[in-house]
């Protein structure tokens, strides 16, 4: 069963999480974040899976739904949204430890003996079965899957990097700034252990499952790593949110995320395909249906339903759901989230570093 | 459960005059327009028309089509009372046959409409091109109190020919039908829709089946009954984009149609969505070296080379240098590189090789190629 826990996700992405969670955030010109963790979830088998959510979630429930998307809709199991509404009084748990608390019901009902804990930060294309099995071989209590990078970035600041001894096994999880071994916050555990660790945790009074139960433990537990070797990325601020969208442009990052074995699962939406009128320019775009291009686009990522009139330029941008750029605007670096007009003749231009976010919903 | 009004979609035919197209597929399930297949428009008509019971009746080549219609969720069919319903000929007490007719087929499946005990029973076809609102005509038909409405299309007049032409008088009632007239007094067309009365329709039908002479049509056998016992028939005007792809030259015509920069027929209209099965594919790539003009691209496709006036359903990749134009190129396509092709329909997974030249001998014609066609006679060499 998989569990994803958003509960330790800030809101990282200003504008554009003003009216969302993170996970619910959109990415690579259709999804969402939550996708990709929830299809490598699916692709792997995993028939349970709880959404642990906190706040804004009404954006995260509408874009799940029942969900089919994913094949989640099923007579035993499928997909759980679990907001936070608890009322027992007996409870004294904290953190994100009351959602694996007051959500027993979802461990203890489904049959699987395993569960898959992630956040929905982690944006790759796993082969989540492979490791599944690595972790059945290697007997391990706990498999963390890790993904060493070639260079660290800014946005692996915050993550937890992993040091194993030659057999793999986890002999330290540090903030270690040099270690490219970097923890995806996703990892595999036996079902009972994990509501045994849960259970420490409540009667200690702690407040995260991971770094109290598991990382605070290492020396009582046999954790291993299983390696990703293909496409991944950690979006966890505007600017890890930029720079990876416009590096899906990269035909072989695009190929790696989206055409490995496994589909990447989403809310459709029945757009006719994008419509490219006669005069026109568009180069190195990633463009998703229901779009009707009649100005210019380079280096640019646009998403369902965009209309690009005559005359508009949008270069190196990001253009959300439903957007209107009107005859003769100009956009350069900028992010621009859904149901957005833009004006005619109107002109932003962001900066490359520092991306320009307009909010949800707004004429400029 | 009783049902107001129950959708007939005839989806057996096998459009021989497609040729390559409908090799193993029936007319209805062959794709068009860069996501669909030729049904959806159909079957979203009464998706949008609020017709949420409609049986479908396949006979030719169904396999992909079955595939394609599963439980009918895409077009919101899936419902615990009604819904869509695959039709095949079957076997019965007293044998059972192949649909003779289009009638005959119907005939054959009384017992699914009387299931229903509709009051009205709508009949179309799967093999046209066109939005139109069936609750709209119901409406026309309830107004006039007819006992059938048959939706018309007016056609340029040189053109009557080429159609069954319906005479009628000022209330639109239909006084007199002509198939193919060569010297028509009328140019309102058959648009192959109907409405009928069920219970006058189910004699009809009953009658036709015991008549030995009958080629059991509707066209041809059971409106000219009607007409002949002065059953009161009247004629739905129909007006808007209207394609009966029927020929390999009409359905290329009806795919360019798509791609004016002000097309007839619009797809994206939120109010009236085409819908179909849907893939799940990234958004596509148009490359750095790429050129795209008057086209329709499909999600998942990878554009290295020129595309101009052509449509690219899902999946297609176009290899850097080459060039399509005026063409229609189905699912998971290949285009090699240095390729030109032109004036060509593409059948789905067909792999072109580098530098291949495929266009018709003849500037007017098509050419329709697949994964069987043999491309050492499209080799650049061969063409000096």
């Amino acid at each position: 069963m998989g569990v994803v826990n958003l509960d330790s996700e800030y809101d990282f992405l200003q504008e554009l999480t003003y009216f969302r969670c993170g996970a619910a955030v959109p990415f690579a010109g259709r999804y969402r974040l939550i996708d990709f963790t929830l299809s490598n979830m699916c692709n792997a088998g995993i028939r349970d899976i709880a959404v642990f959510t906190r706040n804004k979630y009404r954006s995260l429930m509408d874009h799940l739904g029942t969900g089919a998307e994913w094949d989640l809709d099923r007579k035993r199991g499928g997909l759980f949204i679990l907001p936070p509404d608890w009322n027992d009084p007996t409870d004294v748990s904290k953190g994100d430890l009351q959602h694996f608390h007051n959500n027993r019901d979802f461990f203890s009902r489904g049959s699987s003996q395993y569960v898959c804990v992630s956040g929905s930060q982690f944006v790759s294309n796993i082969p989540l079965h492979e490791a599944f099995r690595h972790h059945l071989q290697t007997e391990a209590d706990i498999t963390l899957i890790t993904k060493t990078f070639p260079t660290l970035e800014e946005e692996h600041r915050n993550c937890l990097k992993t040091e194993h001894d030659e057999y793999g096994w986890v002999t330290a999880l540090t903030n270690d700034k040099t270690n490219p071994a970097v923890f995806s916050g996703m990892y595999i555990i036996g079902k009972r252990l994990f509501l045994d660790l849960v259970e420490e945790c409540i009667s200690r009074g702690k407040e995260n499952l991971f770094h109290d139960g598991i990382k605070n433990n290492l020396d009582k537990l046999h954790i291993q790593t299983y390696q990703h070797e293909g496409y991944a990325a950690v979006v966890n601020s505007l600017e890890s949110y930029y720079k990876h969208n416009m590096r899906l442009l990269d035909p072989e990052k695009y190929r790696e995320l989206f055409f490995s074995d496994h589909v990447v699962y989403t809310k459709i939406k029945d757009e006719p395909p994008v419509k490219y009128n006669s005069h026109i320019e568009v180069k190195n775009s990633l463009i998703a249906n229901g779009c009707v291009i009649k100005g210019e686009v380079e280096n640019s990522i646009i998403f369902r339903g965009v209309k690009i009139d005559h005359g508009a330029k949008v270069k190196n941008s990001i253009v959300m759901q439903r957007c209107h750029i009107e005859e003769g605007a100009v956009l350069e670096d900028v992010i621009i989230d859904k149901d957005v007009t833009v004006s005619k003749n109107r002109m932003i231009i962001g900066a490359k570093e520092q991306p320009y976010a307009i909010a949800k919903r707004s004429t400029i | 459960m009783k049902k107001e009004c129950v959708g007939m979609l005839l989806a057996g035919g096998e459009g021989t005059r497609l040729g390559l197209l409908t090799k193993n597929m029936a007319k209805p399930g062959v794709y068009f327009g860069g996501k669909y297949r030729i049904i959806d428009f159909t079957l979203s008509n009464c998706a949008n028309s609020g017709i949420d019971t409609v049986g479908v009746l396949t006979q030719y080549a169904p396999f992909a089509l079955n595939r394609h219609l599963g439980i009918g969720q895409p077009w919101d069919m899936d419902r615990s009372d009604g819904g869509t319903s695959i039709l095949p000929p079957h076997r019965v007490k007293n044998g059972g046959n192949w649909y003779s007719g289009t009638a005959d087929a119907i005939y054959q499946n009384l017992h699914y409409l009387d299931q229903y005990n509709p009051e009205f029973v709508l009949v179309i076809s799967g093999d046209h091109v066109y939005k139109m609102n069936y609750s709209a005509m119901l409406d026309f038909h309830k107004e006039t109190g007819a006992d059938a409405s048959i939706s018309v299309i007016e056609v340029p007049w040189e053109e009557t020919s080429r159609f069954g032409i319906m005479n009628t008088n000022e209330h639109y009632t239909i006084t007199d039908f002509e198939e193919k007239p060569m010297h028509a007094k009328n140019n309102l067309a058959s648009m192959g829709i109907y409405i009928f009365n069920w219970p006058v329709l189910r004699q009809y039908l009953t009658d036709d089946a015991a008549s030995a002479d009958s080629s059991h049509d509707f066209g041809k056998d059971i409106i000219p009954k009607m007409l002949g016992d002065h059953r009161k028939l009247s004629a739905f005007p129909f007006r808007g984009y209207w394609k009966d792809v029927g020929t390999v030259q009409s359905y290329w015509e009806a795919n360019m149609d798509l791609l004016e920069d002000e097309s007839q027929l619009r797809l994206d209209d939120p109010d009236w969505r085409i819908y179909t099965v849907n893939p799940n594919q990234p958004p596509h790539y148009i490359g750095k070296e790429a050129t795209v003009r008057g086209s329709m691209i499909n999600e998942g496709c990878q554009v290295f080379g020129s595309v101009q006036r052509s449509i690219l359903f899902y999946g297609v990749e176009t290899k850097s240098d080459s060039f399509v134009k005026d063409s229609v190129i189905m699912p998971n396509v290949q285009v090699g590189k240095q390729v030109t092709v032109e004036r060509a329909v593409v059948k789905e997974n067909t792999v072109i090789p580098d530098g291949c030249v495929i266009k018709p001998a003849d500037e007017e014609q098509v050419v329709v190629i697949d994964k069987d066609t043999i491309f050492e006679q499209f080799s650049y060499a061969n063409q000096l």
